[in-house]
């Protein structure tokens, strides 16, 4: 182990330059225009081939499920994938490779794991190939990657992964505190080009609230320059106008608002219904054998037309109710 | 561990529970370091605070949580918040205690979660850091629990994903890391470790049933079992019921264990 190391190794995916940003961010005028469509509108519009995703919530609790279905029914390809905490997510984008290339560059955190439910076989066969680029970061050190972007800065400094090989196989540098003299891992501003985030609620300008814990939301709705937002409800800016101090992810950063009830199923959405682990212990049981997951996501996604149509062929609206009182009851 | 009326999990669990005095702060992941974090608090510990990396604060814990950013997880919490948020108070040093996990560990207590085999092209890819690199970082005193094989105590790590002592004595604090922080306790099946003052690790205590002659070969690189070494308390009965009747009732926890 080489402690001397004082930049990373690891290949940067985005452009950190806020100057940049702020010419993107500039001709982005949506704050107060309505933008409701269908999930497979927002994804032909907003993500294109080699694009940087991030998607929202924390793996299997509070993501935004219809659209990474979406990325695999339109066959996107060479996207770049900030694997923040991400575990159910993350093993949907793998399962595109069954039909090509989806992911080409991965900033991995939290990666190929569904925390206590084991390891994603599919998802290890996609990160053991060789074919994606990986550059190592911490959880916290993603989050600040996205806090600088938000922020509008080229880097935030932090005190974590320094001495690691995570610090070596990152992008990050090490730089001199001005004030104390000692080392600091700067980490460079990630600017995702478009992020997916479930919430609860949401007016049709994209205004939006959430229930429960706000992970990296609020900094990645910011940090990324177009959002692609799905809601359990659509509800009017009346309410939001009521009470703005509840919205966490404010209409000027959102480019698309999709009404998905379910949507972060099979996660957990707090409030509303617990996490499916039947469906999930499903999922890692095909990935053992390729054919089997090629069946499966082909019946499940590919020969589905919406998500409406994949709660019915995965069985899930009769598991619905009983998701709904696991999470009533605690 | 026949003709014991504990299963390996559960010894670990009671054992890393009394690690956690009352009023102490504790980041936990799912399993086994949670089910010890609810015994503290349902035995010795009634004021010790939980945090989630996901954003929990303080959560009255319904049941285990599957994800470390389920619902329960923020359960009756003081405060639903945000991974940097969380993650912040460890770097302010508001944080004493965290458990972490990883397919290997060296002598200085550093992890492996990473990667097996070449970083390009790896025999095996693992999760990665998650927050344990964080926690690592940040916590005051750190502690891991884990199967005790040579598989897993290595000689040198394929990665090194989380810091330990990192090469020993200062490396830390050389690293920029913050100071007076590190590994504290290593809770295997067979014994109880900690640390000696340039960061190596060596056993605190032995369990019962277990032989030196057991530890050291199960231990992949040299290890330090001073003489006269303890034994390890077993769990009693009330830290045994507790742990099965109110902690952990469906035994998707201590179930597993041998």
């Amino acid at each position: 182990m080489d402690d001397d190391v004082t930049t990373g190794r690891g290949p940067l995916f985005s452009d950190p330059d806020p100057d940049r940003a702020r010419a993107f961010f500039r001709s982005k005028r949506v704050a107060l225009s309505e933008k409701v469509m269908s999930v497979d509108q927002a994804v032909s519009t907003f993500v294109h081939d080699g694009d940087y995703l991030a998607s929202g919530g924390f793996g299997t609790n509070r993501i935004a499920t219809a659209l990474l279905h979406e990325v695999l029914r339109q066959e996107k390809r060479g996207l770049s994938f900030a694997g923040h905490t991400t575990t159910h997510d993350f093993e949907i984008l793998c399962a595109g490779h069954v039909r090509g290339p989806l992911l080409a560059r991965v900033d991995a955190a939290y990666i190929v794991g569904l925390e206590a439910r084991g390891l994603s076989p599919q998802a290890r066969r996609v990160m053991q190939s060789g074919d994606v680029e990986v550059c190592e970061w911490s959880n916290y050190a993603l989050a600040v990657r996205l806090r600088a972007a938000a922020t509008g800065v080229p880097f935030l400094p932090m005190r974590s992964t320094q001495g690691t090989d995570t610090f070596r196989f990152s992008a990050s540098k090490t730089v001199e505190c001005p004030f104390t003299g000692r080392p600091l891992a700067a980490v460079p501003a990630l600017y995702p080009d478009v992020a997916f985030i479930h919430v609860h609620t949401c007016d049709p300008l994209g205004n939006a609230r959430v229930e429960g814990i706000s992970v990296a939301d609020a900094d990645l709705a910011r940090a990324s320059k177009r959002v692609i937002l799905t809601t359990e409800k659509i509800v009017s800016v009346d309410q939001t106008r009521e009470s703005p101090q509840q919205t966490l992810i404010p209409s000027a950063c959102v480019d698309a608002v999709c009404e998905v009830p379910y949507g972060s199923y099979p996660g957990n959405m707090p409030g509303c219904y617990f996490s499916d682990e039947v469906h999930l212990r499903e999922w890692l049981a095909v990935e053992r054998d390729p054919n089997e997951l090629t069946a499966f996501v082909d019946r499940l996604i590919y020969e589905t037309d919406s998500f409406q149509d994949y709660l019915e062929a995965s069985g899930a609206t009769h598991r619905l109710a009983e998701l709904e009182a696991i999470e009533k009851g605690g | 561990m026949a003709g014991r009326d504990y299963n390996a999990i559960e010894l670990m669990t009671c054992v890393a529970a009394r690690f956690l005095e009352d009023g102490a702060t504790v980041g936990v992941g799912t399993g086994a370091p949670c089910a010890a974090a609810m015994l503290a608090q349902k035995t010795h510990a009634p004021g010790l605070f939980v945090v989630f990396e996901a954003g929990g604060l303080g959560p009255e814990l319904p049941a285990m949580p599957i994800s470390v950013g389920d619902s329960r997880t923020s359960h009756r919490a003081v405060m639903a918040t945000s991974m940097a948020d969380v993650f912040e108070m460890c770097q302010r040093g508001l944080i004493d205690y965290a458990f972490l996990g990883g397919a290997q560990i060296d002598v200085f207590g550093n992890l492996n979660s990473t990667v097996v085999g070449p970083f390009e092209k790896p025999s095996v890819r693992f999760p990665g850091s998650g927050g344990g690199n964080d926690f690592a970082s940040f916590c005051w005193r750190t502690m891991v629990m884990t199967e005790h094989s040579p598989r897993r105590f290595v000689e040198t790590l394929d990665f090194v994903t989380s810091p330990g002592y990192l090469s020993g004595g200062r490396a830390r604090e050389a690293a920029g890391l913050p100071s007076e922080t590190g590994p504290y306790r290593v809770i295997t099946d067979l014994c109880v470790m900690g640390y000696g003052v340039e960061g190596w690790m060596e056993v605190v205590s032995i369990h019962p049933g277990v032989t030196r002659q057991d530890v050291k070969e199960a231990t992949g690189f040299s290890l330090e079992i001073p003489e006269g070494v303890a034994g390890t308390e077993a769990p009693t009965e009330q830290e045994l019921h507790v742990l099965r009747t109110d902690v952990d009732p469906t035994g998707v926890v201590i179930g597993r264990g041998s």
